[in-house]
């Protein structure tokens, strides 16, 4: 699940130029083919948006079918949906990334790989039976939904935090430290910039997991997308369950973009 | 800044009146024991290196090189011993401060590759909070002295510099501050034979303009013998086996060790020590790129030369056409040649050699100050010099 630093063209190991001779960065290089993506994804989402309104509206609905889709309710499912998602985002950001800093300092970096373990095994454990246990701790509800998805989406933080942060070249910190910048300076002037791709590559990862697995909130009464794929197959109503997961996969690629989307533009120049 | 030691005069160009703007630096007992390491990886150095000296420090791998090198600027902390540098001593002083007044170059520069050339000079400079403009003016000037055209490179990414341009930039941003000392660990390690000449160089005007004192690690004792003015030789544990000019390690090695490691071929050694500059240069037709063909072909031909060094405006050689070839065209071409063997009045007869090797050319082209020309030389020039430092040895 690690989003590995990608090899981009304009990286492309390049033959030793004779002094002098300067490598001319190619402006487009990084971006050509990045915008295109860029540009395809929003307008998948938006096709598969107008998709399903032109079904909702055209479709003929038995009452169940009519009630449980109506604007309404999918309104506030999407609304619970995206809630979920964001409060556990925003949980996970405060915690997987300072933990993630902290993991690369001196003191600390040698706990490093016994996190990583932990988080690891964690991630392994089927997200529906971690539901299920925090539940029966915590109790049901938007609170330990929460609780449930933080501790399911730290990790891919957690990791590229420290997998950027540990991919920085150390002569450049070394260089940094050897001009008289502080500890502290050469992590928010060259450790946290440089690690910035391979870190938001986490975050977006998380992201889509984060949308993705609260659909299981409805299990643990958590509200979400997730309700009408369960009252879909409880009730054996192929619309209801179809509409939940079109839902939700529109909601994770429409996240995924706008994550791609900072990714490009927080993108440190010079790279 | 006190110049208390005078520095002896060492090496054949430490001339007395020179610009010194370096401190001197002593080790007093100077040990780094790393845990769980029975030997000391520096046991016990003490070492003077005089104001405004170029000092390099050779030796086997894993002697110790780095780790002194690394404790004058306490990116490493001695175990014991004391560093004075100039008269203070700096054992206990806040590392961050010390260092902003000690230049450090590492190998392949250690640009910071998110900010351009310009903010990676001027960062010691911001730190020291000095205000933008002295800063701006600073980077300019900075990278003019080590060969880059500012309006050019200011605002380039390193990725797109070159391996050596590089590591100029890595040399400006180390003397941004104006810092008396310089450390430098195998700084041009990572580029080829040609560029590292070049860099060799440029290290050796600037410090004739500057006047620093310089600590230099390198694996490579011709590098030693062409930029020291005294070469400390180092034993496992950094034990200082020799320490003295090249000239004197090279004619009176202090044990077999320092012999070994010299290398066998002392006799050639003579051509690291002499300098193109040392050499009679001949003096050729020029001519300035874009004037008429005619004069220039008049000129060599009246000189009896068959050959013509064209310069640019600025009076740098850029290309050596012959005079049949000049004939062939109404004005003097523009065009750089490439593969213009060019060496500076600091290179060694070696550094000649190689380059013109290198080229497949019977002779090099010679400049000195901001790199206008100062003359030819000729490969029969360093044939002599090998055939007198051979009837030397023998007789
Ligand atoms: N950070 C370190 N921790 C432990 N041992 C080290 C460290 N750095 C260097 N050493 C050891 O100290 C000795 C000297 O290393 P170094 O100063 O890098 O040598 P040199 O630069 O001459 O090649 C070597 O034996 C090396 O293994
Ligand atoms: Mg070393």
């Amino acid at each position: 699940m690690t989003a590995a630093p990608e090899v981009r063209a304009g990286d492309a190991p390049e033959p030793a130029p004779a002094e002098e001779t300067a490598r001319h960065a190619d402006p487009s290089a990084a971006g050509g083919g990045g915008w295109r993506a860029l540009l395809l994804q929003p307008a998948l989402v938006v096709l598969g948006v107008v998709a399903f309104l032109v079904w909702r509206l055209t479709a003929d609905l038995s009452d169940t079918e009519a009630r449980q889709l109506g604007w309404a309710v999918l309104g506030d499912s999407i609304r619970e949906h995206l809630a979920l998602t964001a409060v556990a985002a925003v949980i996970v950001l405060l915690i997987a990334i300072p933990l993630g800093i902290a993991l690369t300092r001196r003191p600390l970096r040698r706990l490093s790989p016994l996190v990583v373990g932990i988080a690891n095994t964690g991630q392994a454990a089927p997200a529906i039976g971690l539901f299920v246990l925090l539940a029966t701790w915590l109790g049901f509800g938007f609170g330990t939904t929460v609780v449930a998805l933080v501790v399911y989406a730290a990790l891919p933080v957690l990791r590229n935090t420290m997998v950027g942060i540990e991919g920085v070249d150390a002569r450049l910190v070394e260089a940094g430290r050897g001009m008289g910048m502080s500890a502290l300076a050469v992590l928010l002037r060259v450790e946290l910039p440089l690690a910035v791709p391979v870190l938001l590559a986490g975050v977006r990862t998380a992201l889509v997991l984060l949308v993705g697995t609260a659909t299981l909130a409805t299990f643990i009464d958590g509200g979400g997308l997730g309700v009408l794929i369960n009252t879909g197959i409880t009730l054996s109503l192929d619309s209801l369950l179809i509409s939940g997961a079109v839902l939700v996969a529109l909601l994770a690629l429409a996240v995924d973009w706008l994550g791609r989307l900072v990714e490009h533009v927080a993108r440190p120049k010079g790279l | 800044m006190s110049e208390t030691a005078p520095a002896p005069s060492a090496g054949p160009v430490a001339a007395g009146d020179r610009h010194i703007s370096g401190v001197p630096i002593r080790l007093d007992g100077v040990t780094k024991r790393y845990p769980g390491q029975e030997q000391p990886a520096v046991d016990d150095v003490t070492l003077e290196i005089a104001a405004g000296e170029t000092v390099m420090f050779v030796g086997p791998s894993g002697c110790g090189k780095t780790t002194l090198l690394k404790m004058l600027n306490r990116l490493i902390e001695p175990t014991s011993g004391r560093i004075h540098l100039g008269d203070e001593d700096v054992t206990d002083q806040d590392a961050d401060q010390l260092r902003r007044r000690i230049g450090y170059v590492i190998q392949a520069g250690g640009l910071f590759p998110h900010m351009t050339v310009g903010t990676n000079v001027g960062m010691v400079p911001r730190m020291l909070k000095w205000d933008k403009e002295r800063t701006a003016a600073r980077i300019d000037e900075l990278l003019d002295l080590v060969g880059l055209d500012p309006a050019v490179y200011r605002d380039r990414y390193p990725r797109e510099l070159s391996g050596g341009q590089q590591q100029r930039v890595g040399v400006a941003r180390a003397l941004a501050a104006d810092p008396p000392i310089l450390l430098m660990d195998e700084p041009f390690g990572a580029v080829d034979p040609i560029t590292r000449q070049r860099l060799q160089d440029e290290l050796l005007r600037i410090q004739e303009e500057l006047g620093k004192t310089i600590v230099f690690v390198t694996h490579d004792f011709d590098e030693a013998v062409k930029l020291g003015d005294k070469i400390v030789v180092f034993d496992v544990g950094a034990r200082v086996v020799q320490y003295d000019t090249p000239e004197r390690i090279l004619a009176e090695p202090a044990e077999d060790y320092v012999a070994d490691f010299v290398g066998a071929g002392a006799t050639l050694k003579q051509l690291t020590l002499t300098r193109v500059g040392d050499v009679d240069l001949v003096q050729v037709t020029t001519a300035v790129a874009g004037s008429p063909s005619a004069e220039a072909v008049a000129a060599a031909r009246a000189a009896g030369d068959d050959f013509v060094v064209v310069l640019d405006a600025r009076g740098r050689p850029i290309s050596w056409p012959t005079v049949a070839e000049l004939t062939r065209t109404a004005t003097v071409p523009q065009t750089v040649d490439e593969r213009l063997p060019v060496v500076g009045l600091r290179s060694t007869l070696n550094d000649a050699l190689d380059t013109m090797l290198a080229a497949s050319q019977g002779g090099v082209v010679v400049t000195g100050r901001r790199d206008g020309l100062a003359g030819v030389m000729a490969v029969e020039t360093v044939m002599a010099a090998i055939q007198r430092s051979r009837t030397e040895a023998a007789g």
